[in-house]
């Protein structure tokens, strides 16, 4: 679904963040990215919807290439869900407003049908009764749950999640972490940059290990935290674990 | 007491100049307005070109134009603008259309820059956010930015308002009857200078306490999502 090749990625400055990074991210993965900070995890997962663009590399995303310049980002963005850490939800409009405005400014749903979407989805994370609220009146879990469903309101392929449960107190963290477990459940591909070790090592099919902005180690979580193979690897895990 | 309403009388009403006051401020009004209106395009597109210059190279030499008209247009004291416009660029046009076209073209330089500082105050995030969704950069900003930014800008614009609207009273220098030339007007010929001067100056007053309040309930309605 997406392959990465030879992901690079110079920031002004000249810190070189990503030096060639190659994945195969098929359909149905759960990837979970880990690493010490620094190491390039954010910056690759926003290359992967060039929101950073890459320096050198492609991104082939459903057959074509986003670093290609023809290539119309938009359209690949509408399949590419994204949630952040910082949630980023519209402050100015509630809560179903933030998940009609873009399936229906781009016309991918009438009005109605957005919002039968979004209630549907908002049912599911258990936040009907939010849908009215602006986004300032939620707890941060709950933020985080719109932000989810937000980007799921576009029905994509994929989802991107980077570090999502980062900025949330500790005790939100459970319901936004069940509501991507269940997600993964239902099949949907997805990217996952955290911190969370027990999420990666129950949820994930494969964990990429970043360090140093190279694909230090991958493998099954079972490999990674059963056997970590590399040094750093065994190093990084005795400090997060 | 009396006194002082028998020197109304014959200061506005029996010299006949009262209706230069009401032409004097309807002039202030229609040059604020439509110089607030052109100020406010000039500064949008400024602002936008500006803010989609920075990662589109085409409109680097766009951007580099607006900062220079920026540049200059801060730099030249008003009336000396109003001066040029009037008597070298456009000689033959009608007073009141140079002034709001120069009142418009100089205020617009200053909104530039406070529609771009708002455009700047909104978290980046909320636009990477819009693009993660499909949007384009223009459908973000104006769905997205905008509506957000307006509640940084609007209350600069209230203030560049009300400094418009006491700048025009310098249209007088290209004989438009302005609120302040017409007070000036009618002290030349009563020698009557306190009343004339006295009743421009709280007709000024008026019409900024009045905007303020204008501005605050704006202001507040368009914080309504703040609320909890």
């Amino acid at each position: 679904m997406i392959s990465v090749k030879n992901l690079q990625k110079h920031f002004e400055g000249n810190t070189h963040v990503l030096k060639g990074v190659n994945v195969e991210i098929n359909k149905g993965d759960v990837i979970c990215v880990i690493g010490p900070s620094g190491s390039g995890k954010s910056t690759f997962l926003r290359c992967l919807n060039m929101l950073e663009k890459p320096t050198g590399g492609q991104i082939i995303f459903e057959g074509d290439d986003l670093t290609s310049k023809k290539v119309d980002l938009n359209l690949h963005r509408q399949k590419m869900g994204m949630v952040f850490q910082q949630f980023n939800l519209f402050p100015h409009m509630t809560v179903l407003e933030n998940m009609t405005c873009a399936p229906v400014l781009l016309k991918k749903m009438t009005k109605e049908q957005a919002e039968a979407k979004a209630l549907e989805l908002l049912d599911r994370v258990g936040l009907k009764d939010r849908a009215s609220s602006y986004p300032n009146q939620l707890s941060g879990g709950q933020k985080q749950r719109v932000a989810i469903v937000r980007a799921l309101c576009m029905e994509p392929d994929v989802m991107l999640f980077d570090e999502p449960t980062s900025a949330l107190d500790p005790e939100m963290v459970g319901e936004v972490l069940d509501v991507m477990k269940e997600l993964a459940r239902e099949g949907m591909t997805m990217v996952v940059v955290t911190h969370e070790m027990g999420f990666a090592r129950e949820v994930s099919n494969r964990v990429l290990f970043l360090d140093g902005g190279v694909i230090a180690e991958e493998g099954s979580p079972e490999q990674i935290f059963g056997n970590p193979q590399t040094e750093r690897l065994q190093s990084f895990l005795a400090k997060v674990l | 007491m009396n006194q002082w309403f028998s020197q109304l009388q014959s200061t506005f009403i029996d010299s006949g100049l009262a209706p230069l006051l009401l032409e004097g401020f309807r002039n202030t009004m229609i040059i604020t307005l439509g110089a607030l209106l052109i100020g406010l395009i000039i500064g949008s597109l400024i602002a936008v070109v500006k803010y989609f210059s920075e990662d589109t190279p085409a409109l680097k030499p766009l951007s580099t134009l607006c900062d220079i008209y920026v540049t200059v247009i801060r730099g030249i004291p008003v009336v000396v603008l109003l001066l040029i416009f009037f008597f070298v660029i456009l000689a033959s046009a009608s007073g009141i259309s140079v002034a709001i076209l120069t009142f418009g073209i100089n205020s617009g330089a200053y909104m530039a820059e406070l529609i771009r500082s708002g455009i700047g105050a909104v978290d980046p995030g909320q636009m990477e956010a819009g693009r993660s969704l499909g949007l384009s950069k223009l459908q973000s900003m104006r769905k997205i930015i905008m509506p957000q930014a307006i509640r940084y800008i609007l209350p600069a614009i209230g203030n560049e308002f009300i400094a418009l609207l006491k700048e025009t009273s310098v249209a007088g220098y290209v004989a438009i009857v302005d609120l302040t030339r017409a007070g000036n007007l009618i002290r030349n010929n009563t020698y009557d200078a306190v009343n004339p001067l006295l009743c421009v100056a709280l007709t000024y007053l008026i019409l900024v306490i009045l905007f303020t309040r204008l501005q605050k309930v704006l202001e507040r309605r368009l914080a309504k999502s703040d609320k909890r």
